[in-house]
């Protein structure tokens, strides 16, 4: 008996180490497991860099999009932030949206309460983030959403993560926040309506179509 | 220190009092500062009255995101500062308070400064008062703090630790000697009194010599024991042939080495990056993408290098040198680290997919990601303690269907479901149903 266990156990030995986990593992009769079509991210020979994610061409407007017509230099971002506004409505649910994703996207650096003391920070990896109370930058709705879109110096553009209604309602938390570190009193709700009467902005429209 | 101490002024006998008391815990900034002082002749430290711990808080809120003090960042480095413009206070307090008036009032220095560095505007800085300012300037000044890793490397943990070493190979080579000597002693001593033994007549009783039926000869004799054993045999191989069946095309535990060592240990680890920054697709995508790279340059544009004791502990247990995965990356993505800037040249990184569901199978990360609220853990596993990334669960057919007909439908707050919800619990009069109550195991939601 002992030796019908010693035969098993080197049965058992033989047959896992067949499976190395450097290498997927063997299939029977994989009819329907590749692709034919093109599937996202996959490389593929026919095109450029073997890369099969390709850039649209320049200048092409996907429907439910609108380029952002602010550029990326010091006049852009000067014009952002005097004359750029929130398109969205101040409501409760874009807010815990925002917060939401704030938590995701900008948390770790600026901080929960957006103080510039985030992990991040505190772990001393990445340094130099202000508090959006600091006076120098001076934020605003326009100001923020540029750079959240183009990153400015060490940031990173959001844009590629984001959509655009998300940045806005990103826009719309990191405002409160500013105003909780000023302590400011908090902005009231708004309700739909509201908005509509102070439209006609173009970017109102571009959210509309986007929503 | 010399220079000054044979230049006979009161002068300096005030400033090395003075910088004496300023920086009496560093000496080495007290050499430069006099050197400056020789320099300029303004007979004063760099920064007079600057505390460069006060400074060096202000430099990591404010300063730290374009500039280093030893090392050309967004902005240039800063420690001599104070020396390029001839300690001229006024100026570097207008500069750093407001660039953009000085440079629109034509100040020449700001204006060169600024086209130097293709017009990329400084933050104004309006809240600083002076003292801020010296406290900052004081902190840049400083002398470039040895790099104290590699000089405890180099001298003292260098030294002792190949001391160390020599010592505990010493003693491993003693007591081995010992153990040889102690073999070879008690074999002769075995062999010296078995000499006697035989010189003295004295027979040495050996193991019992009763003649013996071989072991195997009285197990095949014995029949229900071969029985017993020949059914267990079954068995074992039925199960085993099964078990290895049934692991055919199972990916689980897949590790393939990935062509640069990210460690999601330390991303979503040790600094805590929620998944969905780099993963963002998967809150509305079927698929959640592996991130872009100007993801990886959100925060590595200033992350070069890991900290030392990061990069002490991949070299000591995973055998990585971090800074040259950070290195590979930059390469990639065609980033130069000196000059700060983007080449230009990029190439795409060929990372290596792990999860491959068959193409006969739809699945949606958006769904049960944003819709369902699954946290990534429970199909991905501790994904936060890979240090690399490795197919946790089997994702087998069953495996999906399993926990369909045992997770709920998050109902609440969704308006798709607030009708169906309502008809559902008044006709089975239950509260809450699971994914196959739903249809989420009819072959068509994932067959097509």
């Amino acid at each position: 008996m002992k030796y019908s266990i010693l035969i098993l156990l080197c049965l058992v030995l033989s047959l896992s180490s067949c499976a190395d986990k450097n290498n997927p593992n063997y299939q029977y009769f994989p009819d329907m497991y590749q692709s034919l079509a093109y599937e996202t991210y996959q490389e593929a020979t026919i095109f450029p860099n073997e890369q099969e994610a390709m850039l649209p061409v320049e200048g092409t407007i996907p429907r439910g999009w609108l380029p952002y017509n602010y550029k990326n230099n010091p006049e852009g971002y000067n014009l952002a932030k005097a004359e750029l506004k929130n398109p969205l409505v101040y409501s409760e649910e874009n807010l815990k949206k925002g917060q939401e994703l704030f938590n995701i996207y900008c948390a770790t650096c600026h901080g929960q309460k957006g103080d510039g003391q985030g992990w991040l920070v505190q772990q001393e990896k990445i340094l130099g983030v202000p508090a959006y109370d600091d006076q120098g930058r001076a934020i605003t709705e326009g100001s923020t959403y540029h750079v959240m879109y183009y990153g400015i110096n060490t940031m990173g553009s959001y844009a590629s993560q984001m959509s655009e209604k998300e940045l806005w309602q990103v826009n719309h938390y990191v405002m409160k926040l500013k105003a909780e570190l000023e302590g400011k009193p908090e902005r009231a709700f708004e309700t739909e309506k509201e908005t509509k009467q102070d439209v006609e902005n173009t970017v109102e429209e571009e959210v509309a179509i986007t929503e | 220190m010399k220079k000054v101490i044979l230049r006979p002024s009161l002068f300096a006998l005030f400033f090395i009092l003075f910088s004496i008391s300023a920086y009496s815990q560093d000496a080495k900034v007290d050499s430069t500062a006099t050197a400056s002082a020789e320099n300029t002749d303004t007979a004063s430290s760099v920064v007079p009255g600057g505390d460069p711990a006060k400074g060096e808080k202000l430099f990591k809120s404010l300063c730290a995101t374009c500039h280093k003090p030893y090392e050309r960042f967004v902005g240039p480095a800063l420690n001599g500062v104070v020396n390029k413009y001839n300690g001229d206070f006024e100026w570097l307090y207008a500069w750093i308070r407001n660039n953009q008036q000085l440079i629109k009032s034509g100040d020449s220095r700001a204006v060169a400064i600024y086209e130097e560095y293709n017009q990329t505007a400084m933050n104004t800085f309006p809240q600083l008062s002076n003292q801020d300012i010296d406290d900052i300037l004081a902190y840049v000044e400083q002398p470039k703090p040895e790099p104290k890793v590699a000089v405890a490397d180099n001298a003292s943990a260098g030294g002792q630790a190949q001391g160390n070493q020599i010592s505990t190979d010493l003693i491993l080579a003693i007591l081995s000697f010992v153990l040889l000597l102690l073999v070879v002693i008690l074999y002769l001593v075995n062999k010296t009194l078995n000499r006697f033994a035989e010189v003295n007549g004295v027979k040495i009783k050996s193991e019992d010599e009763r003649p013996k039926k071989p072991l195997w000869k009285a197990y095949a004799e014995n029949g229900f024991l071969v029985l017993v054993t020949a059914v267990i045999f079954l068995l074992a191989t039925a199960w085993f042939g099964y078990g290895y069946l049934m692991q055919v095309g199972v990916d689980q535990g897949y590790e393939p080495i990935q062509p640069i060592h990210y460690s999601h240990r330390i991303h979503a680890g040790d600094n805590k990056i929620n998944c969905k920054y780099c993963h963002s697709s998967a809150r509305v995508s079927k698929h959640s993408g592996i991130p872009s790279l100007n993801v990886c340059m959100n925060c590595h544009k200033q992350i070069a290098e890991v900290a030392p004791e990061t990069q002490a502990k991949g070299k000591e247990e995973f055998n990585v040198d971090y800074n040259a995965e950070i290195a590979k990356l930059y390469e990639a993505v065609g980033w130069d680290k000196t000059t700060q800037s983007f080449t230009g040249e990029s190439k795409p990184v060929k990372w290596v997919r792990i999860h491959n569901l068959p193409d006969l199978v739809y699945f949606n990360h958006s769904q049960h990601v944003t819709v369902g609220q699954i946290a990534c853990q429970q199909c991905h596993g501790p994904v936060q303690e890979m240090e690399v990334m490795y197919q946790n669960a089997p994702l087998t057919m069953g495996w999906c269907i399993n926990c369909h007909r045992t997770t709920n439908v998050k109902v609440k707050d969704n308006g798709y479901y607030t009708k169906i919800h309502e008809e559902l619990s008044k006709k089975y009069n239950v509260e809450e149903f699971t994914v196959a109550d739903m249809g989420g195991i009819e072959c068509g939601k994932c067959h097509y």
